[in-house]
């Protein structure tokens, strides 16, 4: 028999999620109709979401596989890496470097970036950066932060 | 008279300096994004509602709505001259567009569309001022059974009109509603679905999974094919339309601006469909339907007049009802909030400077728009020579500094990255984004309408169906349901959507 994989792949995480969800519910008080607790619309939502994750996996069923394409591992890894970098850092080093940081990583997501994309870019996004959000609008956020400001005398 | 008295304050709103400074601002921002692939409307927007956060309320949500009907007109230049639709809904314009273009009729090509859409947008803002006093006041009428019935409605049609599968759509929005609910019950405050996290105690931070499942997850989609754009522009002779051209497109912008209006108010309508519907209507009553698809003006004027009128006829039951008709909207909600502002018909009372500003704003950015983008299409061109391995750091790095500025909250970006990844894989698997963030928004109105009605009905669910109002709305609701899924309009539902994709 054919298979469907995304299609099946799709519905079973559907189902999946849609059993955390439910199994979240159990220490939340359900209510009656009249005073719904907490629990009674999440789990109504989560009952919903499991039945439309097994009509999908059913309908998948039988059926020529659909492309899903390829997935650039790199530029997943490194973009995503970017905006937890930043979190992790920007109370630390400050947004200065913080910004440097995230625009290096996302030069380095791309396979087709040359040295001077991945050298330049951050400087030039992060003064530009600096400049719009720090003096222009004014955002409250420490140059450089704790970690590094003892290292930069007259910062 | 009221109408004039009210557009009279609106324009007197509009019309300060800052706010058409912003006006200004947003359309430009908006024709950018529009021009460059890659970078849609509903990003721009969830990037920069944290800058907004300082500006005053009608400010804000002016600036944000002239991105949106702005990335309209950017996205018909790049259709039109490269044949590189820069959104979504310019699609069918690259094909009679491009075409256009290429026997040296690239400048009243541009005319067209941007005098199609000036006229759809002078339309459809007066629409929007005609409707929107009648429908406060039904809205004012409204019951917490009346708000649950048409809160349904709404997601239900926007799956009705959003592209792929109906299942997976609905999957996601109620995926959407979950997610929505994470955080304290606002009835009897306890915590849901925290994991004991504190930074989630409160609610998700709703910017931060707009930014993951827009910013990112496009991004990533992006990333699959890099290939450098080559860009031979066209040489523009001359601009303005003969008299002839012009005698063509009457008829064609005056049947894509009502398709477009009608289109838009509809729940999960907006530019995109309005568009498509439009250029499928003219093809089909055209009298030489053979020129479609080698430059017919028809095929331009339009799909380019219903994809505007649809851009902004689809705030009507956004500032009305406080109900998001799509994504945009879901995020125009969302910015309203920020500003403390609970969006409904009560704003239309409380605040009409706000109300009525944001609509004649919407006149007032049409017209920068035509003296805008005419004269500075050269420039427009240029900058798609700016590759997309520069492009998407900045967006990365400005994604990171807007999430983190909303609440200096360092969680928030880790939901970013969630919410990246999620809905990454989602759209990977062939479910599309913009359920869920509708889905987001809804989740805690429509539990808190549903909880109230049941309540005030002493636990009959029956309540729904009672009071007439709401039993319209469902009953509404069920043919939607009913109509996407008979076998003919199923077939040709997705034989439309496959000509967009």
């Amino acid at each position: 028999m054919q298979i469907d994989a995304r299609e099946v792949i799709c519905g079973g995480v559907f189902v999946v999620v849609a059993a955390l969800f439910a199994y979240g519910t159990i220490d939340l008080p359900m209510g009656t109709a009249i005073r719904m607790g907490p629990g009674y619309f999440p789990l109504m939502l989560a009952i919903i979401l499991g039945a439309l994750g097994l009509l999908i996996v059913v309908k998948g069923l039988g059926r020529a596989t659909s492309p899903i394409g390829s997935v650039p591992w790199r530029g997943v890894v490194f973009i995503l890496l970017g905006p937890i970098l930043f979190g992790l850092t920007v109370r630390g080093l400050g947004i200065v470097p913080a910004i440097a940081l995230v625009a290096l990583i996302a030069a380095l997501a791309s396979a087709k970036a040359g040295w001077r994309t991945i050298v330049l870019l951050p400087i030039a996004l992060t003064a530009f950066c600096v400049i719009v959000f720090s003096y222009g609008l004014g955002l409250p956020y420490a140059m450089f932060g704790p970690w590094v400001a003892p290292l930069l005398p007259g910062v | 008279m009221e109408l004039l008295s009210n557009l009279a304050l609106g324009f007197g709103a509009s019309l300060e300096p800052v706010n058409l400074l912003y006006c200004f601002i947003g359309v430009l921002l908006g024709t950018l994004i529009g021009v460059l692939p890659g970078i849609g409307p509903t990003a721009t927007i969830a990037m920069l509602l944290p800058i907004t956060f300082g500006l005053k309320p009608e400010t804000s949500l002016i600036m944000l709505a002239g991105i949106y009907y702005g990335a309209q007109y950017g996205g018909s230049t790049t259709a039109i001259l490269i044949n590189l639709p820069g959104e979504s809904s310019s699609a069918v314009t690259a094909i009679d567009g491009y075409q256009m273009a290429r026997k040296g009729k690239a400048g009243p090509a541009l005319a067209i569309a941007a005098l199609g859409s000036f006229f759809a947008g002078t339309v459809a803002t007066v629409l929007v001022a005609v409707f929107a006093t009648p429908l406060t006041e039904l809205a004012l009428q409204f019951g917490p059974a009346e708000y649950f019935s048409l809160i349904f409605l709404g997601l239900v049609s926007s799956v009705a009109l959003a592209h792929g599968s109906i299942l997976k759509a609905l999957a996601m929005i109620v995926l959407g509603l979950l997610f929505g609910l994470v955080g304290s019950d606002v009835t009897s405050g306890a915590q849901r679905f925290t994991m004991g996290i504190p930074e989630i105690s409160d609610k998700l931070e709703f910017v931060a999974v707009a930014i993951g499942v827009f910013g990112l997850a496009e991004i990533l989609k992006n990333l699959e094919n890099e290939s450098d754009r080559e860009v031979v522009a066209t040489k523009i002779s001359r601009l303005l339309p003969n008299r002839e051209e012009f005698r063509e497109m009457v008829g064609p912008v005056l049947r894509g601006t009502a398709l477009g209006s009608i289109l838009g108010i509809l729940p999960g309508g907006g530019a995109i469909l309005s568009s498509f519907a439009a250029y499928t209507v003219e093809k089909k009553i055209s009298k030489t339907p053979w020129e479609f698809g080698k430059g017919a003006i028809a095929g331009v004027a339009a799909p380019e007049s219903a994809n505007n009128a649809g851009a902004q006829t689809s705030f009507i039951p956004m500032l009305t009802l406080g109900i998001p008709a799509n994504a945009v909207m879901a995020l125009m909600v969302g910015a309203m909030i920020i500003q403390g502002i609970q969006p409904g018909p009560n704003v239309a009372i409380e605040q009409p400077e706000l109300f009525w500003g944001v609509i004649t704003s919407m006149w007032i950015g049409n017209l920068m728009l035509v003296l805008l983008n005419l004269p500075l299409i050269g420039l427009w061109v240029k900058l798609l020579t700016i590759p997309y391995t520069v492009l998407f750091p900045a967006i990365l790095v400005f994604c990171s500094i807007g999430v983190f500025s909303v609440n200096s909250n360092v969680f928030d970006l880790y939901t970013v990255a969630f919410f990246g990844l999620l809905g990454y894989f989602l759209v990977k698997l062939g479910c599309e984004p913009a359920p869920l963030l509708l889905g987001f928004v809804l989740g805690p109105m429509i539990e808190e309408n549903l909880r109230r009605a049941m309540t005030i009905s002493r636990g009959d669910w029956t309540v729904f169906f009672t009071r007439p109002l709401s039993a319209g709305l469902l009953i509404a609701a069920a043919l939607v349901l009913a109509v996407v899924f008979l076998p003919s309009v199923k077939a040709k539902r997705e034989e439309v959507f496959q000509e967009e994709g």
